[in-house]
């Protein structure tokens, strides 16, 4: 760990707090992504069997 | 082969799926390289002590918050004269990132700010424009929101990206337009030659490649997201005219 000095509470905050924002974007578009999917295999999944019982 | 063959849904999606882990797998090597490289490997400067290492975050964040409100301009643009849908989903998923990206430069420029300026805050050129593109982000991203009809929404809020591209612009070049505030000019530049030492310079550019790279990586996932919601909402209404006509 290199010595900070004076400021080592902003260059820690900073730190601290962009990769936290970095970190929640990842895992909320990650999250989305991920639901979405799902949703659309089980979207898909109901218009075949609907095609099937019409036809 | 032209470009906008990747305004087809179904060809962007066979083409971007394979690249998404690479560009993933590259924008984490290089962001832990960079900030492990500019944080712990970097000698204090003789003027800002340890602060110069708040550089590595401050500099790329902010320089993609300006890249990314230009990338959905564009992308805003091809909506307006093509029609293209890919174009207005790719600039729907980009100002999530680029508000983060905002966010974050301001904070750290604050944090920078108070040791080196005396103070956290300044009504500067720079700074007060680069608030209200953060303002603009804001109102971009809830007049999505606001809006159930997707043309509709792509439409007003490729307008409110025109109007908001000039502070955007205001914000790269606020520090030549006005010769007053706090705020330094470009630390790096093509014209004026390097004006910041090596030992700076080449983990400061190894974080700017993978903040670029996280935004592609992040703006594709995004983006294939939306278009996947949309592609439920259309099975959803067929769906729906089934059953109406049934």
């Amino acid at each position: 760990m290199p010595d900070l000095g004076a400021y080592w509470l902003e260059v820690m905050a900073s730190y601290v707090i962009s990769l936290a924002i970095l970190a929640t974007l990842v895992v909320l578009i990650w999250r989305r992504s991920d639901r979405v999917r799902r949703e659309l295999s089980e979207t898909e999944a109901r218009a075949r069997r609907a095609e099937r019982s019409d036809g | 082969m032209s470009l906008w063959e990747y305004a087809n849904p179904k060809k962007f999606m066979d083409t971007t799926g394979p690249l998404v882990p690479w560009i993933v797998g590259a924008a984490a090597l290089l962001m832990a390289v960079g900030l492990i490289w500019g944080f712990f490997l970097t000698p204090d400067d003789f003027r800002q002590g340890s602060t110069v290492r708040i550089v590595f975050l401050h500099v790329p964040s902010a320089m993609m918050a300006i890249n990314i409100w230009v990338m959905m301009l564009v992308t805003s643009l091809i909506w307006l004269i093509r029609r293209h849908h890919v174009s207005a989903l790719a600039a729907k998923a980009a100002a999530p990132i680029g508000l983060a990206m905002t966010v974050i430069a301001l904070i750290t420029g604050g944090l920078w700010g108070q040791p080196m300026w005396g103070t956290w805050w300044v009504w500067d050129p720079r700074l007060t424009s680069f608030l209200i593109l953060c303002l603009f982000y804001i109102g971009y991203i809830a007049l999505w929101q606001a809006i159930e009809d997707p043309d509709t929404a792509a439409d007003l809020t490729a307008v409110l990206c025109l109007v908001g591209s000039v502070f955007a612009l205001m914000s790269r070049y606020a520090v030549w337009f006005w010769s007053q505030g706090l705020h330094q000019g470009a630390s790096l530049s093509l014209q004026s030659g390097e004006r910041m030492a090596a030992a700076y310079r080449w983990p400061l550019y190894t974080c700017m490649v993978a903040f670029g790279l996280l935004f592609v990586a992040l703006v594709l996932i995004a983006t294939r997201t939306e278009i996947r919601a949309r592609r439920i909402k259309a099975l959803q209404t067929r769906a729906r005219l089934r059953e109406g006509a049934a």
